[in-house]
């Protein structure tokens, strides 16, 4: 066993394996050209310094971080993108290479639309399945978990998912919850009767389906990830580690959809409060792990239901901030940047949520005022962000340059910022994501 | 007792509420009276909702509370009664958009306002809310859409809706969090509406409502 790291030596371990990149083997990274490998170290080390705040990075760092746009860019569908994985990577890589981000997110946001199938996953409708080619997949809001539900949650969130959560939102896994409570199997009189199940043919058809779409999953990733590995040999990195979420979100997106949390806020607040508490430790594992397996450092933890409009002031500081406050240093703890998302607007919250360590977290920013987000959150955390969707969509390339320049001189004042669209989109004129990116260099030098 | 009603609404005590309604009704208060004190109580609430007292919980669990009222009290009452409202509203979330909470708390406070609303639920095509349009004879259209997609299928509706000679007929209003002045020239609506109480001064001024 080595020396146990601190939260800084983890997160700089991570950062320092950015610095100097390796290959699959784990040899130094070839990287394709001396240029590429110091635009490389220079936009690594550019996005590092805006995010901790100690000294200003060259300049303001810029980056896209779209949702269906490099597809829609390419001249394809969602549709192809989610069946073809070489043509999905391949029409990522040209994104990238056209637009010539500091840092990019990866090829992942389509997935694989086969591994959905073979699992016919009921959470979601997706373009050939429910929805048009060349529109996003769409979740399928319902009360996947029962109000009753709470307690088998609390007590055994894993046995929840593989015993009830998961066949029903996957109907190819309807053998699951005939599996055996594993800790029986603690000696040997509990092997025998505990394996039965595995002969019956409902697990043993839900077991092909896993093995069937655990291939396709892999095939798929194949192609993202070399879509990554040649990007960072010419010179373009990511650092997107993985992903967690807010417990408060955890809940109320998928497992009891937004009408049943917000009731359970009047009718079982306790019971809320306790699954919330339960969930915390296991969104920390999701973020921290991800984190190590990449090697990159950032987990981005989207926001959804803390926004403004959802809930007033004391319901934010009573249901939603404390675990999601816990969630983000506890991946700071474990040596991750922790990248949430306040998605919408977030003006009355920037008081509650700038109670957080300095230079350890990046905010993106989507509608809120950014002169007020500076002054609050932005004291402590980098921002990223704010540039429009709409804009992007229907603005001119002089109108996004001349809100950048804006937000530049707001925003990036004293370093702590990536300039980057507020949103996630599908649709923007290329000319305007162009300018958007041009506007860090002409107007974001230090 | 009617008052103990309407504050226990208000105030989002659910099992008094339900409690006092049953209670309500053994003493043969009558239903019309029990259900007109439940729609004073929602109209408070939207009140408080349109002051930032109130936000989706309340909307959500009063929204729950009437309608558990109104099965306690449907089989006391022949028929619902119809109450006097001010025009039509169809209102949905656009083509290729699932996003429904923004549009659902419009729909609320309009239809506490007094509108007679139409919600076609998410996911709308042009075909539906054209077909909507003209079954309805609406005065007002709601378009709502959140995805950089949903501005197209907005300006599809739109055009939609002119191409079935309904244009003219009309006001069509769009929202949803990153419409903007913007997005309502390139949609080609009447007007965009920043949140449910603007969705309301917009129809109202429409249809001439006080
Ligand atoms: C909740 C949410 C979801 C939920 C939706 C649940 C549901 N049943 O609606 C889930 C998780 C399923 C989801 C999915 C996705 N989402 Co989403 N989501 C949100 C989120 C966090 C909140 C939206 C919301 O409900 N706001 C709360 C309400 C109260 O506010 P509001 O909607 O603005 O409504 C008010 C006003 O706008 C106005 N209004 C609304 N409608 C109308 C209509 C009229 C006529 C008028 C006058 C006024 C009006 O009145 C309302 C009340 O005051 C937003 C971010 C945000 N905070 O805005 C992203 C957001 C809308 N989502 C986004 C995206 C990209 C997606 C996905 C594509 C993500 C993905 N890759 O999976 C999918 C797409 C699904 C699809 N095809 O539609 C983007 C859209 C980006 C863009 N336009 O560039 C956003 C902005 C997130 C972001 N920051 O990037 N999402």
């Amino acid at each position: 066993m080595g020396k146990q790291l601190s939260p800084d030596e983890k997160r700089e371990a991570l950062w320092q394996g950015r610095l100097s990149p390796k290959d699959p083997q784990g040899n130094a990274l070839q990287f394709q050209s001396p240029e590429a490998e110091k635009a490389y170290r220079e936009r690594v080390q550019r996005v590092k310094d805006a995010i901790e705040m100690e000294k200003l990075p060259d300049r303001v760092p810029v980056t896209i971080f779209p949702s269906m746009f490099p597809w829609a860019y390419a001249g394809m569908t969602v549709e192809e993108a989610m069946r073809d994985y070489g043509k999905c990577a391949a029409a990522f890589k040209q994104f990238v290479l056209d637009f010539e981000p500091d840092i990019h997110w990866g090829a992942a946001a389509p997935g694989p639309s086969k591994c959905y199938e073979i699992l016919d996953y009921r959470l979601y409708s997706w373009p050939g399945h429910g929805v048009a080619p060349e529109h996003c997949y769409q979740c399928n809001e319902g009360e996947y978990m029962k109000a009753d539900e709470y307690d088998a949650l609390i007590q055994d969130p894993s046995g929840y998912f593989s015993h009830v959560y998961l066949p029903r939102v996957f109907g190819a896994l309807a053998g699951l919850p005939m599996l055996p409570f594993l800790p029986g199997i603690v000696e040997i009189y509990g092997v025998a009767f505990n394996f039965i199940p595995f002969a019956l043919p409902p697990v043993q058809e839900t077991f092909r389906a896993l093995f069937e779409a655990g291939a396709e999953a892999l095939k798929w990733a194949g192609a993202i990830a070399s879509a990554d590995a040649e990007l960072a040999t010419l010179g373009f990195p990511t650092l997107l580690g993985g992903f967690t979420k807010a417990p408060f979100d955890f809940i109320g997106d998928t497992l009891r959809g937004t009408r049943g949390i917000m009731l359970d806020m009047y009718r079982r607040p306790e019971k809320l409060q306790e699954a919330m508490e339960a969930l915390t430790p296991l969104m920390i594992k999701m973020g921290v792990a991800s984190a190590q397996m990449t090697g990159n450092p950032l987990i981005f933890v989207p926001l959804h239901k803390g926004a403004d409009g959802f809930i007033s002031d004391e319901q934010f500081r009573e249901f939603y901030w404390p675990t999601l406050k816990e969630v983000i240093l506890g991946l700071i703890e474990g040596g991750c940047v922790p990248l949430p998302a306040a998605e919408g607007r977030y003006a009355s919250r920037l008081e509650i949520i700038q109670d957080l360590p300095r230079g350890k977290t990046v905010w993106m920013i989507d509608l809120t005022d950014m002169a007020m987000v500076k002054e609050t959150l932005g004291q402590n955390a980098c921002l990223l962000g704010n540039v429009p969707s709409a804009l992007l969509k229907v603005g001119t390339p002089e109108e996004v340059t001349e809100y950048c320049r804006k937000l530049i001189e707001t925003a990036g004042r004293g370093g702590g910022f990536i300039l980057a669209n507020g949103s996630f989109f599908d649709e923007a004129r290329p000319e305007n994501v162009k300018a958007m990116v041009e506007a860090a260099r002409k107007y974001g030098a230090y | 007792m009617s008052d103990r009603l309407v504050a226990a609404i208000a105030d989002m005590r659910e099992e008094e509420a339900l409690g006092l309604v049953r209670e309500m009704l053994e003493r043969g208060v009558a239903p019309m009276a029990i259900l007109d004190a439940a729609r004073e109580a929602m109209a408070i609430v939207g009140q408080r909702y349109q002051e930032g007292r109130y936000f989706l919980p309340e909307l959500l669990l009063s929204g729950e509370m009437l309608s558990q009222i109104t099965d306690i009290l449907k089989p006391e009452l022949a028929r619902l009664p119809e109450v006097k409202r001010h025009g039509k509203v169809v209102i949905g979330t656009v083509k290729g958009d699932i996003h429904d909470i923004g549009k659902n708390i419009v729909s609320f406070m309009l239809d506490v306002n007094g509108f007679d609303v139409l919600d076609l639920g998410v996911d709308v095509s042009p075909e539906a809310f054209v077909a909507a349009i003209k079954d309805s004879q609406a005065q007002v259209v709601g378009l709502s859409g959140f995805l950089t997609l949903a501005f197209d299928a907005m300006r599809e509706t739109v055009r939609a809706i002119e191409k079935a000679g309904l244009r003219e007929g009309v006001k069509i209003m769009i929202g949803g969090g990153q419409v903007g002045e913007e997005i309502r020239q390139y949609v080609g609506a009447d007007a965009y509406g920043q949140d449910a109480m603007a969705a309301v001064a917009l129809a109202r001024g429409w249809v001439g409502a006080r």
